[in-house]
């Protein structure tokens, strides 16, 4: 079916504003789940070093809050989740052209420092697009109009402490927990704990990574609904907190603020697992988008 | 656990020597930043530093700053990178140029813990993406050096009360990431055994 080309026009303007609103409103204000995951880390951690980081990222995004900047200076890679209903009348390559654009205006206007660079010359490629920048993780859902979007903007410092390794079948769940384990412990303080800690098992060895990814933007201490998961997240925590990296790396009780899995089903003769770091400046934020072009933001999904 | 205030750059090198993994700094005066391309330039392209960095404490960063008309820039959010991809430049950093203190985010390996012993330096641990406080701290952008590196130039910062920092390496050879490391590893074993 052929759109007027007034509506989709008018809608790629739509994707596009929101686009450019909630990655500076995920830059600047975390979303309520993760304050109060911090707070309560606040209360939990008994190190001398640790505590001291806890105070200090509850004053920092209290002054975020209050001089209207930044939580983190690292403005990361653009990363965005798009649910596009299979009735949203808007082509998922226009939707990709409307959250470059509003990624570039966004980056432009406030004004944000920019990271993109080409991986090889390492010159700067534009303001934080590049080419296949931002990068987008699509869903589609049957009996929808309309586009559910989530951007996660991705620091580097968390993204360089991400872990793949294809297991084999007989090293079972065990193997899967150790290496999460051994990623989490070796990782330190790099990746700014204590965060969420992303896990994509099954699938295939691309398709465990993403997993992963998918398993940082989801709101924090949610459970996978598949319970045999669901209780490997539950055990994951408990094991990763016992490790005593700590806050920053320096030692105490949190040393993660929860740890989220994501699976699909694989080949018999594979057990890929991925981790991928969230910081904890897990910074999100969201909107539906209706197929009339209305907005309506929502930072707590 | 002492907490300490020390102005920056030092002259005494006791002011230095004092300081013991775990405790506690807040730092005054002026502070330098550095970065991946900054130090690369200096040790393995070997441009001399077009400033003193005696006594210096420098700071892993990469600023995002607003340009004014008259040349000068002005902050935006200045915030602190990972530490552990710059570790190897500081011997260097200490012997051919006197630099007294890094700082940055996530610690250094261990290769750091014997030069900064023999040198007399520290590594300051800042919280990872506590930007927006950080850049309450910074009074002032004073001189941006080798401005064709942006954002990894050679800052000059003017700070009040910039901290609260955490030694995590000491000039006596304790690191705490090292501690922190070893405990860790010992426990691995213990739950891999109990899974």
């Amino acid at each position: 079916m052929l759109q007027p080309p007034q509506l989709a026009s008018d809608l790629q303007h739509a994707v596009e504003d929101a686009a450019a609103h909630l990655y500076v409103w995920a830059l600047k204000d975390i979303p309520q789940d993760l304050r109060d995951a911090l707070s309560d880390a606040r209360h939990r951690e008994t190190s001398v070093p640790g505590k001291r980081v806890l105070e200090t990222i509850h004053r920092n995004i209290n002054v975020a809050d209050s001089e209207k900047n930044l939580v983190c200076q690292d403005t990361g890679i653009a990363v965005y989740h798009a649910k596009v209903g299979e009735h949203f009348p808007l082509h998922p390559a226009r939707i990709y052209e409307a959250l470059r654009d509003g990624t570039a205006r966004a980056t432009i206007e406030h004004p944000l420092r920019s990271n993109a660079v080409h991986t090889l010359t390492r010159e700067n490629t534009g303001p934080n697009i590049g080419y296949r920048l931002p990068i987008v993780h699509w869903e589609f859902a049957l009996d929808s109009d309309e586009l559910d979007l989530k951007c996660v903007p991705k620091g580097s410092g968390s993204e360089n402490m991400s872990f793949l390794k294809m297991l084999n079948p007989a090293d079972g769940v065990k193997g899967v927990k150790q290496f999460v384990l051994e990623s989490i412990v070796g990782a330190g303080g790099k990746p700014c704990p204590p965060g969420i800690v992303g896990v994509g098992i099954g699938g295939s060895a691309d398709y465990a990574m993403a997993l992963a990814k998918d398993a940082i933007m989801r709101p924090i201490g949610t459970r996978n609904p598949d319970p045999i998961v669901a209780e490997l997240e539950d055990e994951l925590l408990d094991l990763l907190n016992e490790t005593g990296i700590g806050p920053m790396g320096l030692g105490g009780d949190v040393t993660v603020l929860n740890c989220h899995i994501e699976h699909a089903d694989t080949h018999m003769t594979l057990n890929p697992v991925a981790v991928n770091y969230q910081c904890w400046a897990a910074r999100r934020a969201s909107a539906h988008i209706g197929a009339d072009g209305s907005i309506d933001y929502d930072n707590a999904v | 656990m002492a907490t300490h205030t020390l102005t920056f750059p030092v002259t005494d090198e006791n002011e230095i020597l004092k300081l013991r993994a775990g405790d506690e700094v807040i730092v005054q005066g002026h502070i330098i930043g550095i970065r991946d391309r900054t130090q690369i330039r200096i040790f393995d392209q070997g441009v001399e530093p077009p400033l003193d960095l005696r006594g210096a404490f420098l700071l892993h960063t990469a600023p995002g700053v607003r340009k004014l008309d008259d040349g000068r820039y002005e902050k935006v959010c200045i915030g602190t990178t990972t530490s552990a991809r710059m570790v190897r430049f500081t011997e260097g950093l200490g012997s051919q140029y006197g630099v007294r203190a890094i700082c940055g985010k996530g610690g250094f390996p261990d290769e750091a813990i014997e030069p900064m012993r023999a040198l007399g330096m520290v590594y300051f641990a800042i919280v990872g993406g506590a930007a927006a406080l950080e850049t309450t701290q910074i009074e002032e952008i004073e001189e941006v050096l080798w401005e064709e590196l942006m954002p990894e130039c050679l800052w000059k910062f003017r700070v009040k009360d910039f901290g609260p920092l955490t030694v995590g390496i000491d000039a006596h050879g304790n690191s705490l990431y090292h501690d922190v490391q070893a405990r860790a590893q010992d426990k691995l074993k213990e739950l891999y055994a109990r899974l």
